[in-house]
């Protein structure tokens, strides 16, 4: 059998407030194998969106070690992690954080800056970034002349328009109404399915929970499988 | 280019700051650099005065006269090759707001001394041989539209009385800092008046205008003759032209230091103006900096975005500034020529203010940039999610 494309192991980390510390994850331990759809549950404060930003290498372990596709990030400098995040990881936002000068296609082509490809070559790419979360019509909005479920799918867009392997989402449809909720679940089951992303997902909602392969919950900083 | 197009919508996000930054830049560096402009003018007299001569007046004051018999001893001080009287005659046109310098002089070695008043020869052959002829400078006969022929009269306020003559030169500056708003006339018109209503007060001059002939020896001509009327009547105080001019100017020193201080005070001014802009506009956008980030882009990057946007506004004002200087410049020497003669801005000015608008944009962007490359992403998120 394949290596897992995501072995994290031992991951401990806390935060200091002043010369208390509080422990957020204690010493955790699990793989994600390429083409997983994981979503991550658990009560507020339990330290997902912590565990997710380890994982996309936003934010730094105090022990552990995480192994994607066999680069243990964790020893990674800052910009080496610049550089590995623009490469494999795409990421999903609970209020988009898209640039609000920007239009939809230039947010999407905003990534694709950190690439060789010529200013042709990006503006294809994110059309076709565009077309696949449906917004082809929407190219010259800006976010503010969006809908929220919109402005999400846009965010969706620049997320894959890197072709990276893993896409992280904190909450993605956190802020959105049911229906537009439903179109976000969708898009991304099809980017699981179709394309083979791997997809790790935070989220409050029961309902985006059922459209991932696996469940886990985290509580207390402790890690295990929901039922 | 996307990358430009972000640092221009960026900059200009909040049009009005960004608007008001702009003018902010440009209207500081245009009182700089008219400031500069003033002090400038200010030092144009010592400028223009030459190396090659010296003026010798009474040791107390410049207002002290000194006996004319002087002139003879002067002239036989190894070194010295020309010697002139002159005067400062403070006569006055009409009214007292029609302001402008008028001086005696022995015209003939006079125009020896000073080659830079340039005169034709026919013009300056009728001043010579008129008793009551004045010569002026050319921005002094358009001021009141003065011709050759013309008769003025000026009213004496140290040497009373009223003294009319006729204007037979008019001189042109040699060089962009002669002094073209000056008026002369003979001392012997002066003198041989002077003889009849008060006779106490003649045979006495202001000052000797003296041409060496090696200027590295001025210090050395300047003691001879000094010592030459040591422990007499009237002392006297031999110095360069530029030392004289000097002195004048040092009695406004402390005017002087006041305008250099005011100017840069201006500039520290923006430049905390242009800082706080650039601090809020990163502040306001951290999290789309920490978006960046996340992408990918490095703390180079994004530290350059911020320069860029800064440089961006600095410059527009600068550029501002600079196009509005010398137009505002030239309003001014009209409505100050008889105060500053010698009134435009100068190559070193203009270098100055675009200097210290880059200087404006760069540090401006400092301590922003620094503070956004230093932002960790996770930190970023909580504060604004
Ligand atoms: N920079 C920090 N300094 C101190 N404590 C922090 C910091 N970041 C997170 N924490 C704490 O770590 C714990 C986990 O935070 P985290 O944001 O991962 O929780 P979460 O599970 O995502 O919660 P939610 O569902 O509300 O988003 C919380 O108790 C939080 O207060
Ligand atoms: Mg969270």
């Amino acid at each position: 059998m394949d290596r897992p494309l995501i072995e994290i192991s031992h991951l401990s980390k806390s935060y200091r407030r002043g010369d208390q510390v509080i422990p957020v994850l204690s010493d955790i331990t699990f793989d994600i194998a390429a083409g997983e759809f994981l979503a991550l549950i658990g009560p507020s404060g339990s330290g997902k969106s912590t565990l997710l930003n380890c994982i996309a290498g936003i934010d730094s372990l105090d022990a552990g070690s995480i192994t994607v596709g066999g680069t243990d990030i964790a020893t990674l400098s800052e910009s080496e992690l610049a550089v590995w995040r623009s490469r494999h990881v795409g990421f999903i936002f609970q209020f988009y954080n898209l640039i609000p000068v920007l239009t939809a296609l230039e947010n999407v082509e905003l990534p694709l800056l950190l690439t060789s490809l010529s200013a042709a070559a990006r503006r294809d790419h994110a059309l076709a970034a565009l077309a696949a979360v449906g917004l082809s019509d929407r190219t010259d909005h800006k976010p503010n002349q969006l809908s929220g479920g919109q402005q999400q799918r846009v965010a969706i867009a620049r997320a894959i328009v890197t072709d990276p392997d893993i896409i992280v989402a904190d909450e993605p449809t956190g802020d959105l109404d049911r229906v537009s909720a439903a179109d976000v679940m969708a898009l991304l089951k099809r980017l699981n399915a179709d394309l083979g992303k791997t997809i790790v997902m935070v989220t409050h909602d029961h309902k985006a929970a059922e459209a991932a392969h696996l469940v886990r919950e985290l509580d207390k900083g402790e890690l295990r499988v929901a039922p | 280019m996307l990358l430009l197009r972000l640092i221009l919508l960026n900059a200009f996000r909040h049009r009005l700051r960004a608007v008001l930054t702009i003018v902010g830049v440009a209207v500081a560096l245009t009182a700089f650099g008219l400031l500069r402009t003033v002090l400038d003018a200010w030092h144009a007299g010592v400028e223009a005065s030459s190396a090659n001569r010296l003026v010798t007046r009474n040791a107390v004051s410049l207002t002290q006269p000194l006996p004319f018999a002087y002139k003879g001893r002067i002239r036989q001080v190894t070194g010295v090759d020309i010697v002139a009287a002159g005067g400062w005659f403070g006569g006055v046109y009409l009214d007292e707001k029609n302001f402008f310098p008028n001086f005696v002089v022995e015209a003939d070695d006079f125009f020896k001394l000073y080659p830079e008043l340039v005169v034709s020869p026919e013009e300056q052959k009728a001043f010579l041989s008129d008793r009551k002829a004045a010569i002026i400078g050319r921005k002094l006969a358009e001021r009141f539209h003065w011709r050759i022929g013309d008769t003025v009269t000026l009213r004496g306020t140290i040497y009373p009385g009223q003294w009319p003559m006729t204007i037979r030169a008019i001189y042109k500056g040699a060089r962009p800092d002669t002094d073209e708003t000056v008026l002369y006339f003979h001392y012997s018109y002066l003198d041989e008046t002077m003889k009849k209503r008060a006779p106490t007060r003649a045979g006495q001059v202001g000052f000797f205008m003296i041409g060496i002939r090696d200027a590295t020896r001025a210090a050395e001509i300047s003691k001879d003759i000094d010592a030459l009327f040591r422990n007499s009547q009237a002392e006297t105080l031999t110095e360069t032209e530029r030392a004289f001019q000097l002195g004048f100017v040092a009695m406004s020193e402390a005017i002087l230091l006041a305008i250099t201080a005011v100017s840069y005070v201006v500039i520290a001014i923006i430049l905390a103006v242009a800082a706080n802009t650039m601090a809020m506009s990163a502040r306001e956008r951290l999290g789309e900096f920490a978006v960046l980030k996340t992408l990918g882009f490095g703390a180079p990057a994004l530290a350059g975005m911020l320069l860029a946007e800064s440089l961006l506004l600095a410059l527009a004002g600068t550029a501002l500034a600079m196009a509005v200087l010398p137009p505002l410049a030239k309003g001014f020497a009209v409505g100050l020529a008889q105060y500053f003669p010698i009134f435009f801005v100068s190559p070193t000015t203009i270098m100055l203010q675009a200097a210290f608008g880059l200087a404006v944009g760069v540090l401006a962007a400092a301590v922003p940039a620094w503070r956004v490359s230093a932002v960790r992403i996770a930190d970023a998120f909580r504060r604004i999610g």
